[in-house]
């Protein structure tokens, strides 16, 4: 590194360096003009950026801006927004939401965001169920399907525990009561009661069993009874599998299915909506005549 | 000998003691793990007293470079190469397809991700580092490697820290921290083997016979330094006994997750690319026969790289409960870091002033060049994406999973064929590679991969991102995480697409590492420069040949 004059690399018409490594040579070229330019702006910007937002522990910046103050302002922006639709469904009874179609419309479109984030896990992101859950879709209701009865069942769930209101009702496990053949002779009655098997000995044999020991609950023509969530067994339409080894394991075992109560855990508005978005999709029925007159919300828990 | 006496003896203390944990142990995956290093110490022992020195100190010739530990380490580069990357290509399929979960926890998910994670960062990009460490520091050194018993047990060390880590991963042992899952006494002992290869590095150096050391080895040792420190103190924990696999980190909450991305940031920061910027500064030039671009501004970014990396890390933490200071400097550091990442690009790429031909004719320096381009594309990248709107948008999404991949298949695995392609045959004293026409479609292959994956999974992260954030005109949220699941699944098909591309390329790659190291020689025509017409800078079309006529060798 004295003072000899220093090489040039043929190609590049560059000095080199002067230092070698196995080889290896370095080009004297000097930093490129752009990338000192761009490395200095992007400096300067961070500087700027360091004075405008909050950049040391406890110290604001000049704009004033802090992530959670965006969040705030953001949210109440969001309840302004939304108060006159939360205050209308609010004040309206569940069952004359779809008296007002402008705050039914608004209640479905809420009650389908809170069906997203609450519901789907079970339901399905369609609502169309999957074994043990309910399709919400069609016109088969377990525990009735005017918004109601819906918004009851949303209220206090389904064999939720520690609910007094809960939707309850339980099938005994009939293994313990019957033998293996009687079970198969009830299970023939079934399924000729939904159509898919023609009479035979075993199912004259199952009617009498089903009339000693499941009428009671799913009625002598196995129509269901919605009081006590007892299914219609003379439809298509399984909640566990109609199919002999299903309905099998659902009289030996019976089922016990259970949904949370939401009263308590979401709001009371979010709860109608998702009571008017769920009889919105297909299968809702008209509130009966028979209602009694419109009352102070939890009323509704007495049912029809 | 007395040498051999203690070493055989503490290997035998080694094996007492893991049979005792393994013995006292409170889990299963504990008493596997002290079964494998009681294996692994026994051989080991058996091996030394078989006289076998681990030293190889029998030929201590000062007037050659000491390459076994090279050698294994191109051997184990490519093995745990293929491995990572067809975990990889297994659990992208099994996003496709959750059924290839196969209702095992051995094989679920959540336990073959990490495998994937740091069989392809730590046991093929780890040992590509290693090993290219030990033969350039000799090399830009003049000097034999310091400490030759401890470049060995550095070597073997390291598969043992590989495989203690990866059968913990399957039997669920682990930390839960992003590429750092080992559990205390894996951490520990990964810890020894680096304070040992440290020692053998800077020995080397100290013992140099050069006057000045070269930028190749700085970023080397800013790569071992920096690792070391990471590892450490993002590792902080405390076992819950002596004799089980379950630890709990020194830090909680916030402070917790801070150190973790301050150590995640930086693994990407010093082992993928201060390490790989290593590789690169040694081997383009040599490949190239060029002088390396710009003395001046490969100081100037190693130190802006070196400074302002260390404190990006927070930008993974935007908008959580990481306070918003801490966000600000993580952003504006990522976005200083830009520049001094492209350095790095500029002095690789324009190596080539004077040889940019061999981008028609030399398959390795096409690769090469490949890596740079990747290189640069995920550097810009990565800043654009640490700004915070930007990141509102990216963060939780594929686009993530598309970044990081840019960087590593492009950047990361290009660069490493490269080097192995270079040494393969100069380690083996091979004429040349089994084949250069095979590296043709391994980059091919490679490069369509990676388009494949990058290119899906940033339709599927910004789908995503859209997706999270659409609201109805009512102001409700529109959709439910399973419908945006639903609308990138032709993307995880795609992706998975890609993976498989670029592990056939790197079946193709293996399979010319060994042919080379066996000996063999392909006979092929040779590569050829394409007809050129060199006034108006452009290839010119095909001649017709006729049937059967070759073109003559070179």
């Amino acid at each position: 590194m004295s003072h000899e004059k220093p090489r040039v690399d043929d190609a590049t018409g560059t000095n080199l360096v002067g230092h070698e490594w196995d080889g290896i040579e370095e080009l004297d070229t000097p930093l490129p003009r752009w990338w000192v330019y761009v490395f200095a702006a992007t400096v300067v910007f961070s500087a700027g950026y360091v004075v405008a937002y909050p950049s040391l522990p406890d110290v604001a910046g000049s704009t004033g801006w802090s992530s959670r103050g965006q969040l705030d302002e953001t949210l109440k922006a969001e309840a302004v927004a939304r108060a006159p639709l939360i205050n209308a469904v609010a004040a309206t009874d569940i069952t004359q939401l779809a008296a007002n179609p402008a705050v039914m419309r608004s209640a479905i479109e809420g009650g389908r965001a809170a069906f997203k984030v609450n519901c789907v896990q079970c339901h399905g992101a369609g609502a169309a169920g999957s074994k043990g859950y309910p399709n919400l879709n069609d016109d088969d209701w377990l525990w009735g399907g005017d918004i109601a009865s819906i918004h009851t069942t949303l209220r206090n769930g389904i064999r939720s525990p520690g609910v007094d209101e809960t939707r309850y009702s339980q099938m005994p496990a009939f293994a313990d009561m019957l033998t293996r053949a009687q079970i198969g002779q009830i299970v023939s009655h079934v399924r000729v009661l939904s159509g898919q098997d023609k009479a035979s000995r075993a199912s004259v044999a199952g009617a009498a069993l089903f009339a000693e020991n499941c009428a009671s609950c799913h009625g002598a023509d196995g129509k269901g009874n919605r009081e006590m969530g007892a299914p219609n067994l003379t439809d298509a339409i399984w909640l566990y599998g109609g199919d002999r080894a299903a309905l099998t394991q659902t009289i030996a075992k019976a089922r016990f299915g259970v949904m949370p109560h939401w009263a308590g855990r979401l709001d009371d508005v979010t709860i109608k909506m998702l009571a008017a978005y769920v009889h919105s999709l297909g299968g809702g029925e008209a509130t009966p005549a028979a209602a009694p007159a419109p009352a102070a919300e939890t009323a509704d828990n007495v049912g029809t | 000998m007395p040498a051999t006496l203690a070493k055989s003896a503490s290997l035998f203390l080694v094996l007492v003691v893991a049979l005792m944990g393994m013995a006292q142990a409170a889990d299963t995956g504990f008493a596997v793990h002290m079964a494998i290093v009681a294996l692994a110490a026994l051989t080991a022992a058996l091996w030394v007293m078989k006289g076998a020195t681990l030293t190889g100190s029998a030929d201590p010739d000062e007037s050659r470079y000491d390459d076994d530990p090279v050698r294994w380490g191109v051997i184990a580069t490519t093995f745990w190469g293929v491995v990572g990357l067809l975990a990889g290509l297994y659990i992208a399929l099994q996003l496709a397809w959750p059924a290839l979960n196969l209702g095992l926890e051995y094989t679920s998910f959540g336990r073959l991700r990490p495998l994937h994670t740091s069989a392809v960062i730590f046991a093929f990009g780890g040992n590509a580092l290693i090993c290219t460490s030990f033969f350039v520091v000799q090399r830009t050194c003049r000097a034999r490697l310091a400490f030759p018993s401890m470049a060995r047990f550095v070597f073997w060390g390291y598969q043992l820290f590989i495989v203690l880590a990866a059968t913990g991963y399957v039997m669920g042992i682990t930390e839960g921290r992003e590429y750092a899952e080992p559990e205390w006494y894996v951490d520990l002992w990964l810890t020894i083997v680096w304070v040992a290869y440290l020692l053998v590095f800077g020995g080397t150096i100290i013992k140099r016979r050069e006057p000045h050391i070269y930028v190749a080895n700085w970023f080397y040792l800013g790569f071992i330094i920096t690792v070391a420190m990471l590892h450490i103190v993002n590792n902080l924990s405390l076992p819950v006994s002596w004799a089980g696999s379950k630890s709990y980190s020194a830090f909680a909450g916030v402070q917790d997750a801070l150190t973790q991305w301050w150590y995640g940031h930086n693994a990407v920061g010093f082992f993928l690319t201060a390490g790989f910027l290593a590789m690169m500064y040694y081997f383009v030039p040599k490949q190239a026969e060029r002088p390396v671009y710009s003395y001046r501004l490969s100081i100037i970014h190693f130190w802006s790289l070196i400074f302002l990396y260390i404190w990006a890390g927070p930008h993974h933490l935007h908008y959580t409960a990481l306070p918003d200071w801490a966000q600000s400097l993580g952003m504006v550091f990522s976005v200083m870091l830009w520049m001094p990442s492209w350095g790095g690009m500029i002095n690789g790429l324009m190596t080539l002033n004077g040889a940019w031909e061999k981008i028609r004719t030399d398959p390795i320096i096409r690769m090469m060049v490949l890596a740079l381009a990747f290189y640069g594309m995920s550097t810009f990248e990565g800043p654009m994406m640490s700004i915070k709107s930007v990141n509102s948008l990216s963060h939780y999404t594929d686009w993530t999973i598309g970044h990081v991949h840019s960087g590593a298949l492009g950047w990361n695995g290009m660069i490493t064929f490269a080097c192995m392609y270079y040494l393969a045959p100069r380690l083996w004293n091979r004429q040349r590679l089994y084949s250069l026409r095979l590296i043709n479609w391994h980059f091919w292959l490679a490069t369509a991969g990676i388009v494949f994956y990058t290119a899906s999974m940033w339709v599927a992260g910004l789908t995503q991102g859209l997706m999270w954030r659409e609201y109805g005109a009512d102001g409700y949220l529109v959709n439910s995480f399973a419908e945006t699941i639903a609308a990138i699944h032709p993307m995880f098909i795609l992706r998975a697409f890609g993976g498989l591309l670029y592990l056939s390329g790197a079946l193709i790659f293996a399979w010319n590492i060994a042919m080379t190291i066996a000996g063999r020689l392909r006979v092929e025509a040779p590569m050829t420069e394409p007809p050129y017409n060199p006034a108006a800078d452009r290839p010119l079309p095909a001649p017709a040949r006729p049937v059967g006529a070759l073109q003559p060798a070179e």
